[in-house]
């Protein structure tokens, strides 16, 4: 693979794609500027306040600003890496609005992974299992002293922490009972609380040991477990490198990063990260964002109408974000590739590039995207005298819908 | 709790359709099937399945209920149907109140219920039950989903599955065909030059990457789709939060009585994870499903076309037996399959499960659901159950009128 195109892969897969000028520094140059510390940039979130249940007009006013919000600041950001692993944890942490029904929590969860986006897990995993949004979504509230509820504890580990088959029936009963307790009053702040009456403070036998656990030990119980690691490092491999799991070799490598910015580093340096094999299908968030950074067109600059159509856009391909379909996260590879998509990917394209100034750009260079197919290049040609469906056409073509 | 779509399972892992797809293997000859099928309609003598998967774990036993059985009152008190609630069955079962339109179409013969169906070494998480239940495969993992591979050994035209959601469930991607999907509001595409160049991109290119083939493939096949299904776009409201079931089955009737040549459809409807407050919430979404269902089936009687259509329901597990502290009910096993249509035998198959004899708290299995896949394979799909399944014999005799 040549440096450009491994360079373009930097982008694709640590930020959402280049923007014009950034092929012409070098991989090393690159990752380094990526991954450099930096306070997170990028506009501020919409202010928003907790809501009354019957506020339904107000609540869908909120979830249209947030979602704005995040899409305006995904594109804007010169720190790319802090909202893709943003993203990232999004679709891992996998929390939706549509059960949730609050946009302040919502925004709140958010913040959170941005603020743990590249530190060590254990923070951000501490955080998640009492964090407000997602005791809502996985019951939390329900979870009492008595007959628990089982659903955060089971996703904690086959989802979150530890990965299916390494647990038993057992423990999710027993862990549930651990995690009993925290309570979401939904006009009470960010910040879930802990109601002792409520949390069963007896010996639990969870992962083969014994322990008057509660929600912190057993993430700490959790999270020591040897598989834990090599779990989270599956999951950010298949999210930015390949679909195929790691070798063990390989894997034993990513471990050995204290945190997250360091695992980035050291799957980027991994031998299968420039493989032209690795290639992976851009989700549509990513797919759309990495166009409009590139055009340098932004959500917020949009008028109303447009913007509404940018997320029934994205309604159509089937990915909106704060709504991910389930606990598991956004589907993967050629899920997204569908008759019924393309339809959506289509009208998005050409939304976006009716916005953008073209006036005698190359779709290729505008796009980074230096090998065109025959049949490509001759379809964004067709059309070229009308630069914004020549832009739309390229961005509809195979080369720029999958990270190559 | 709403009605959300909480768990669609659509994202686990695994199963996708990239194989033999990237190497044009299905382009053979693919304008002269799809010419055929434009100009020489689904035989009207052929059956059609329509697949309804209710997302994330339908309680059964509060679906069809032994109201009468006392252990049934004692495992769930507060959750439990009275027997003078349930719309009664007879067996000592009946319907969850929600659920009048079945129960109509039961009481003039028009429905079977297979009880207690589940698969061997029941898993509690979604995503595996899921997966077990779209894949058909329950002791290993397996690439390819059911009519996936259904789809690949009967010719690996992708028309002849077709889903009304934009991700494509995992039960219709093959080895080498992945179904085509169909969204509620319409395929409409821009005409003139922009149009061509878009078609142009669905053009193979020898040797391309597999994903890219992938992605050109899926424009191709959408090219197809219009001139196939295009007529019939737009009639439901996509923006309609009540009644999305309604709406996809809508569809589903419309492209059936125009004789598209689509054999097995996958529609869906999410939010049956109840951990809590389960009542309500079942019974709400049970009432919508009901609804839908009843709509169907009685505009299906009305044409020749329509008499062919079987709809099979069925959830990845049912719940507990016993309720949790939350009025809900935590990840279960086996639980009740519907089977509805014109061609089927009413009546209940299989056996229903003990609430004594319990396996760590959950109901066991009496009915494989690979034997209600085999039989509508062969007396619905008209294929040998074998090449779909093949390590599987089992069958529900009688399901369908021969």
């Amino acid at each position: 693979m040549d440096e450009r195109t491994a360079v373009r892969r930097l982008h694709d897969r640590l930020g959402f794609g280049p923007r014009p000028g950034d092929l012409d520094i070098g991989f090393d140059a690159t990752l380094d500027r990526l991954l450099a510390p930096a306070a997170p940039d990028g506009p501020a979130p919409p202010q928003l306040t907790p809501l009354d249940k019957n506020a339904t007009q107000q609540r869908a006013d909120d979830e249209k600003k947030l979602v704005l919000w995040w899409l305006d600041r995904m594109v804007a950001t010169t720190t790319p890496v802090v909202e893709r692993l943003t993203w990232f944890w999004h679709g891992h942490f996998a929390t939706s609005e549509q059960k949730v029904r609050s946009p302040f929590l919502m925004l709140a969860q958010n913040q959170t992974f941005r603020q743990f986006a590249l530190g060590p897990f254990a923070p951000l995993a501490k955080a998640m299992i009492t964090d407000p949004a997602m005791l809502v979504w996985l019951d939390g509230n329900a979870n009492r002293k008595g007959t628990p509820n089982e659903n955060l504890a089971r996703e904690f580990m086959e989802l979150f922490a530890l990965g299916i088959g390494h647990y038993s029936e057992n423990d999710v009963r027993e862990a549930a009972r651990a995690l009993t307790g925290w309570t979401v009053k939904r006009d009470g702040g960010t910040q879930a609380q802990f109601a002792a009456n409520r949390h069963d403070s007896g010996e639990k036998q969870i992962l083969g040991q014994k322990g008057t656990f509660d929600a912190a030990s057993f993430a700490d119980l959790v999270l020591a477990r040897p598989e834990s690691p090599k779990f989270v490092a599956s999951r950010l491999w298949a999210r930015l490198v390949s679909s195929t799991p790691p070798g063990d070799d390989v894997l034993g490598r990513l471990v050995a990063a204290q945190d997250v910015r360091s695992s980035l580093r050291a799957i980027a340096t991994e031998p299968a990260f420039r493989d032209p094999a690795t290639t992976l299908v851009k989700q549509p968030v990513e797919w759309l964002v990495g166009l409009m950074r590139a055009l340098g067109v932004r959500p917020s600059t949009l008028d109303q109408q447009a913007q509404a159509k940018l997320l029934s856009g994205l309604r159509g391909m089937g990915q909106v974000p704060f709504q991910p379909p389930s606990v598991g996260g956004w589907a993967a590879g050629g899920a997204w590739l569908t008759t019924a998509s393309g339809v959506s990917r289509l009208q998005l394209a050409q939304l976006v590039t009716s916005h953008a100034q073209l006036a005698g750009s190359d779709p290729g260079a505008v796009l980074g995207v230096d090998r065109w197919s025959d049949r490509s290049r001759a379809a964004w040609q067709s059309v070229a005298s009308n630069p914004a469906q020549a832009a739309a056409i390229a961005a509809c073509a195979p080369e720029y819908v999958v990270s190559t | 709790m709403n009605r959300m779509t909480r768990r669609r399972f659509l994202a686990f892992s695994g199963v996708t359709a990239a194989g033999a797809l990237a190497f044009g293997a299905t382009r053979v000859n693919w304008d002269d099937l799809m010419s055929a099928a434009v100009h020489d309609p689904l035989d009207p003598k052929a059956g059609v399945l329509v697949v309804v998967t209710l997302y994330g774990g339908n309680d059964g036993l509060n679906t069809v209920v032994p109201a009468s059985d006392h252990a049934y009152q004692d495992a769930r008190p507060d959750l439990a149907y009275k027997p003078e609630e349930v719309l009664d069955l007879g067996d000592g079962l009946g319907l969850n109140p929600g659920m009048k339109g079945l129960k109509g179409l039961w009481d003039g013969q028009g429905l079977a219920i297979v009880r207690g169906v589940g698969y061997p070494t029941p898993d509690h998480s979604h995503f595996r039950s899921m997966a077990i239940w779209q894949t058909a495969s329950p002791k290993s993992s397996v690439p390819t989903g059911w009519l996936g591979r259904w789809l690949d050994a009967t010719g690996a035209n992708p028309l002849h599955a077709l889903s009304v959601e934009p991700v494509l469930p995992p039960m219709l991607a093959g080895a080498q065909t992945a179904a085509a999907s169909f969204p509620l509001g319409g395929l409409a595409l821009p005409k003139g030059q922009l149009g061509e160049a878009f078609a142009m991109l669905g053009k193979p290119v020898t040797g391309e990457e597999p994903w890219q083939a992938r992605a050109a493939k899926s424009i191709a096949d959408l090219h197809e789709a219009v001139k196939v299904f295009g007529a019939h776009s737009g009639k439901t409201d996509k923006t309609s939060k009540t009644g999305a079931l309604a709406g996809q089955l809508d569809l589903v009737a419309s492209l059936i009585e125009a004789g598209v040549p689509t054999r097995a459809y996958s529609v869906s409807l999410g939010g049956f994870d109840t951990h809590a407050d389960e009542r309500g919430t079942q019974q709400r979404l049970l009432t919508e499903l009901d609804g839908a269902l009843t709509k169907f089936v009685e505009r299906m009687k009305k044409t020749d076309r329509g008499k062919q259509a079987v709809v099979l329901v069925y959830s990845e597990f049912g719940r507990r037996v016993k309720a949790n502290a939350s009025d809900g009910t935590d990840h279960g096993t086996a639980g009740p399959v519907f089977v509805l249509g014109d061609k089927v035998k009413h009546g209940f198959f299989g056996a229903q499960p003990s609430l004594s004899d319990l396996d760590n708290g959950d109901l066991k299995q009496t009915t494989d659901f690979r034997d209600v896949y085999a039989t509508v394979l062969a007396d619905v799909l008209g294929t040998d159950p074998g090449k779909v399944l093949p390590d599987h014999s089992g069958r529900v005799d009688g399901l369908f009128t021969a």
